[in-house]
């Protein structure tokens, strides 16, 4: 996803006049024949929500507002966010750190093995931690003990997010803490700076917008996962049910016009998350031309 | 998307130690988040026979969830291939009105929860759907079928290509192509002999990311297919549904033999990108 940075370079580049020499037929053509495949694969799709969603005014969709359902859908997805976002930022951090600032055999091998909740399928992710945690689980008999329930219900929510996002603050930032080099860093330490004092005032404002766009990619995955929840969490309606499975829910019971008001909360969640995005890039280009 | 991750890291020759603690967390989290459930899943499944094992996994409707899954993503990859490099070149050599929009829209289905995408999905292309409705008279279904699960898998992994190209395509000189025009070489022969070439490792590899988001794909699969055993069923479903079965054996080894492909095809991309990076050196 970092190669996203340089689309607004794209179009400087374009506006800077670099067109080719080509019949102007190819040119209509091609860009005809691209629009109409987003318009039926991205952008009817995406219309599609806001309008089945207030098909029948905005009336029945804010009725929606009135169910505790679909209330405590909301609370428990947003609960989930709180609590994810800010471990896998420290973890993220961490990692990158450990990654870039140290010398070690099998270096790239660990940026692999960071990778590797990407690869892997939301359901197989909700299976290993069924597998770990369950009542027949490796560990299920002693958690049993304790009293201790972790799947159907809120920790498993919580591992299983947090599995899933694992990778996105780490992948964002690796590359910007390259970048930055630990000359400054290496400075601050020789003027007496306390290894805190370095990490606030050097470390964090070189990488805070590559830092913050992996916090906010970790953040629509969170509130948008599907997959990996809807395995460990047993979809209890009132009590273990998000947002996302709000969705499946009420598509399955043909509630469509609740679905859909649903959809709308998650897809303006993807527009802000577009949106920020954008303003990041552009941030992390004048940055750029600037040095 | 694991485009980055891999580049190449200026290896420092002084690593300072002055902080121990990030390495700490770091190898603490893995293990109890990452490392732990996978080998709960491999200590499950080396529980299994190896002919229970055998037998389980080469059953009639796994065979059919992984044609079903694989087969799908591989078409689906190939159509990805041909319109991502089409809207990629048509985002960096074109100027066009709402350009700026459109680009940005790429990463909608990175941004969009796949729940969402399955309903607006189903909605769209179902009978009484706006594009499902033209369909229909022509003969093809799309929501609960197979293709139904091929048009989820194409809006999820739709990014994939155009974001692994636009930057070479960006690089790319001009000049090279007028030269070649300008030497006698038709259109086409411009494109294959003189444009492709370059794009190759990006094109394959944002090919492969495509592939394997597929093949991963659950949320919006579910919701959009009928998931029906030797219909529309996908692998990842079928885990499922093993597991609402209480069938833990069952969902062990089929769990199995996704992680392991998608562990390949996760190496495989770690070469491609190797080899780009060989490529661009």
């Amino acid at each position: 996803m970092r190669s996203n940075a340089l689309s607004s370079d794209v179009i400087a580049q374009n506006k800077a006049g670099s067109q080719t020499k080509e019949a102007p037929w190819v040119k209509i053509a091609l860009i005809g024949i691209a629009i109409t495949y987003l318009g039926l694969v991205l952008f009817l799709p995406a219309i599609n929500v806001f309008i089945q969603a207030f098909r029948n005014g905005v009336g029945p969709f804010f009725a929606n507002f009135s169910d505790a359902a679909f209330i405590n859908a909301i609370q428990l997805t947003v609960l989930i966010a709180l609590i994810v976002v800010p471990i896998n930022t420290v973890f993220g951090l961490c990692a990158a750190w450990a990654i870039t600032r140290h010398k070690f055999p099998g270096r790239a091998l660990v940026v692999s093995i960071i990778d590797l909740p990407f690869a892997v399928s939301p359901v197989v992710a909700g299976l290993m931690l069924i597998l770990l945690y369950g009542r027949s689980g490796w560990l299920g008999p002693s958690l049993e003990a304790i009293n201790v329930r972790i799947i159907f219900a809120l920790p498993a929510m919580i591992i299983a997010s947090a599995f899933i996002t694992m990778p996105f603050v780490a992948r964002e930032v690796i590359p910007v803490l390259e970048e930055a080099g630990t000359d400054q860093e290496e400075a601050a330490k020789t003027l007496g700076a306390k290894d805190w004092q370095i990490f606030w005032r050097v470390t964090l404002p070189n990488i805070r917008w590559g830092l913050l766009y992996g916090v906010i990619l970790t953040n629509a995955r969170v509130m948008g996962e599907f997959g990996a929840v809807s395995v460990v969490s047993g979809n209890i309606i009132r009590k273990t049910q998000t947002l996302p499975l709000y969705v499946e829910e009420a598509y399955k019971q043909y509630e469509s016009q609740a679905a859909f008001a649903a959809s709308v909360l998650l897809a303006c969640l993807a527009l802000v998350t577009l949106v920020l995005k954008e303003i990041l890039e552009r941030k992390t280009s004048i940055k750029d031309v600037e040095e | 998307m694991a485009v980055s991750s891999t580049q190449p890291i200026p290896v420092r020759k002084n690593p300072k130690f002055h902080l121990t603690w990030p390495w700490r967390i770091t190898i603490t989290y893995m293990t109890f988040m990452l490392f732990l459930p996978v080998a709960a899943l491999f200590l499950r499944a080396a529980t299994v026979s190896p002919a229970e094992f055998w037998q389980i996994a080469t059953s009639p409707v796994a065979l059919s969830a992984y044609d079903v899954t694989f087969v799908t993503a591989i078409f689906v990859a190939s159509v990805n291939a041909v319109f991502g490099t089409l809207i990629a070149w048509v985002l960096v050599r074109y100027d066009f009105p709402l350009k700026r929009f459109v680009d940005a829209a790429i990463d909608l289905p990175f941004a969009l929860p796949t729940a969402v995408a399955g309903l607006t999905l189903v909605s769209v292309y179902s009978e009484t759907g706006w594009v499902g409705s033209l369909l229909t008279p022509l003969g093809i279904r799309v929501a609960f079928t197979r293709l139904g699960v091929g048009v989820a898998m194409l809006f999820i992994s739709l990014p994939f290509v155009v974001r692994s190209l636009q930057p070479v395509l960006q690089e790319l000189d001009i000049d090279v192509e007028e030269a070649a025009w300008s030497l006698g070489a038709s259109r086409i022969q411009t494109f294959w002999r003189v444009v492709l070439p370059p794009l190759l490792p990006a094109l394959l590899t944002g090919v492969a990311l495509g592939f394997s988001r597929a093949v991963g794909e659950y949320g919006s699969i579910v919701i959009i297919a009928s998931n029906i055993a030797f219909k529309d069923l996908i692998a990842s479903v079928l885990i499922f549904q093993r597991l609402e079965q209480y069938d833990y054996a069952g969902a062990t080894v089929i769990g199995t033999v996704l992680l392991l492909i998608s562990l390949l095809i996760l190496v495989g991309i770690n070469l491609l990108q190797a080899w780009r990076r060989r490529y661009e050196v």
